[in-house]
């Protein structure tokens, strides 16, 4: 299958703009085959997840572009790193490790990517606008940039996100098109009550269980409020993402590309049709656990994707009231925009005179930052509750924010029993 | 062979070679030097970078062969070809195929990526 190529396409491959831009073509070429595509198109922004170390050889990567003069065209913001570099003691890990993870970060910064540090970029002043054609990686912000804002992006990851950065080119296919978009399967939310449907807990619950239920498939939920919010769709994006293979989803009345259902499906019949139950979804909260309440609590980590001002601004009553107790490690993850809001509001210093330690630029999945070593993690993110057993080696309990909040107050897992109740009926 | 879908970042560990999401069935199993057959990747975009690490460390699949395109995988191995001049071959199996795989077959793959499943030894040709 052969790639029709633009003459900058050429003029690329042929080295006229440096050795690192010659090798990031000649990727994107390759990888343009492997999706079948028969050109090339440009895009207007990306944002970068090579950033965050993995190992020496995506140090390697980074190195040779930099060395071969790289230096991105279009607007790249950078993903979380491995380091907190604003609280250089957070880091648990060995100073080697560090070293390399700060040089990765370095590197990036010198092709032209902007340091800031999230996988929340949307909240972060990186807004792409509707059917804007960009290259975003960090599976949470490409579920983010499609579904929520409408602009259209591949699942980008390490090394295709730099190279269609330094090209401002990327292999038309997939979301790119619009074809593509469309909604195949419908989760019709109607047997949920309205409590539940405008409760927090049920992004991640519900977009953990649609993830691995659609997998790679373009769903469209069918019942959300109207007033659903941006943080409630980040949660539930992020969790579609993490179990299963989400790039883009679609929300009646809520997405901009889902004003109605049949604009959804593109006025197509859906494949499947599944019908929600809440009995379905307790079995999907009860994956997210992979521990019992009754194992000891060792901490909390809130912020998988970084938490937004909005967030704080529900947390602080809560710790004010509930403060957590000292043998509870209590660990919030958030970006420098939220935390610059939060130092102005006076809220930063009170979940410091609480004992909570808010993060910047990293995350306690990807990178050394908690002491605990054993016990259970709770946690109110379905990202995070995916991936901390693998990643910390500890185990994980899914909770809602006031439920982790509690807990950590009580020094154990405390369980709200209204929260998953059938209306009106046992829960 | 995995039953499920394996994301490699937060699921494989390149410095062993060892399957680490403890929610998949075949956690604990190895990788490294091993025709490993999946349905497809999933999670994060990251897996590249893992797959990458794990060809830099020698601990990475001697193939994969999957029931759906993966690019995310195979973004990994074509970066592994640019800077290591060696990656683990990728290929996609057409349905019939995948699902008549069974882990006591010999696969061989040849470097032009002719893939060649033989008789299992107690079946009769």
């Amino acid at each position: 299958m052969s790639v029709a190529l633009s003459s900058e396409d050429r003029a690329f491959l042929a080295g006229d703009h440096g050795a690192a831009e010659k090798m990031a073509m000649r990727i994107l070429v390759d990888m343009a085959k492997v999706y079948g595509a028969t050109e090339l198109l440009d895009i207007t922004s990306a944002h970068i997840d090579g950033c965050l170390f993995h190992g020496d050889s995506g140090l390697e990567f980074a190195q040779r572009l930099v060395n071969g003069g790289g230096r991105v065209r279009v607007r790249s913001t950078l993903n979380v790193g491995a380091l907190d570099l604003l609280h250089a003691d957070s880091f648990n890990g060995p100073p080697e490790l560090a070293d390399r993870a700060r040089r990765l970060m370095q590197a990036y910064e010198a092709m032209g990517c902007e340091p800031i540090w999230t996988c929340a970029p949307y909240q972060a002043s990186h807004r792409p606008g509707l059917g804007e054609q960009v290259a975003w990686a960090e599976s949470n912000a490409i579920a983010f940039v499609n579904s929520v804002l409408g602009a259209r992006s591949n699942r980008y990851g390490d090394f295709i996100d730099i190279c269609a950065a330094l090209t401002g080119r990327v292999p038309a296919c997939g979301l790119h098109l619009e074809r593509n978009r469309r909604a195949r399967v419908v989760y019709d939310l109607s047997r949920l009550s309205e409590n539940l449907l405008a409760n927090p807990v049920l992004a991640p619950v519900l977009g953990y269980h649609v993830g691995a239920d659609c997998r790679t498939t373009v769903p469209v939920l069918d019942g959300l409020p109207a007033d659903t919010d941006e943080d409630f769709l980040k949660a539930l994006g992020a969790a579609a993402a993490s179990s299963g293979a989400v790039a883009l989803f679609h929300a009646v009345g809520v997405t901009p590309e889902a004003p109605t259902l049949a604009a959804a499906l593109h006025d197509l019949p859906p494949e499947r049709v599944v019908k929600v139950e809440l009995e379905h979804l307790r079995r999907t909260r009860d994956v997210l656990s992979t521990a019992d309440d009754e194992t000891p609590l060792a901490a909390i980590a809130l912020g998988s994707p970084h938490f937004s001002y909005e967030e704080f601004a529900r947390l602080l009553p809560l710790v004010e009231r509930w403060p957590p107790a000292a043998s509870v490690e209590f660990v919030i993850c958030t970006n420098r925009v939220a935390l610059a809001l939060i130092e102005n509001s006076g809220w930063a210093a009170t979940l410091r005179e609480v004992g909570i330690r808010v993060v910047v630029d990293t995350c306690v999945v990807v990178t050394p930052i908690l002491r605990a070593m054993d016990g259970a993690l709770m946690t109110n993110s379905g990202k995070f509750a995916h991936y901390t057993p693998g990643n910390t080696g500890l185990a994980v309990v899914f909770g809602s924010l006031v439920e982790c909040v509690r807990s950590a107050a009580l020094g154990r897992v405390w369980r709200d029993p209204d929260l998953w109740r059938e209306p009106g009926g046992e829960s | 062979m995995l039953d499920e879908p394996l994301s490699l970042w937060g699921g494989l560990e390149p410095l062993t070679g060892e399957i680490i999401d403890r929610r998949h069935p075949q956690s604990g199993e190895f990788v490294t030097g091993r025709i490993v057959v999946l349905p497809v990747g999933r999670g994060s975009s990251s897996a590249s970078s893992v797959l990458l690490e794990a060809v830099r460390l020698g601990t990475a699949p001697a193939a994969i062969l999957l029931a759906e395109l993966d690019p995310i995988l195979a973004l990994g191995a074509t970066v592994a070809r640019e800077l290591y001049d060696r990656a683990p071959p990728i290929a996609i199996l057409a349905p019939a195929d995948y699902s008549a795989l069974d882990t006591r077959d010999l696969v061989e793959l040849t470097a032009a990526g002719a893939l060649t499943v033989r008789a299992r030894p107690e079946t009769t040709p």
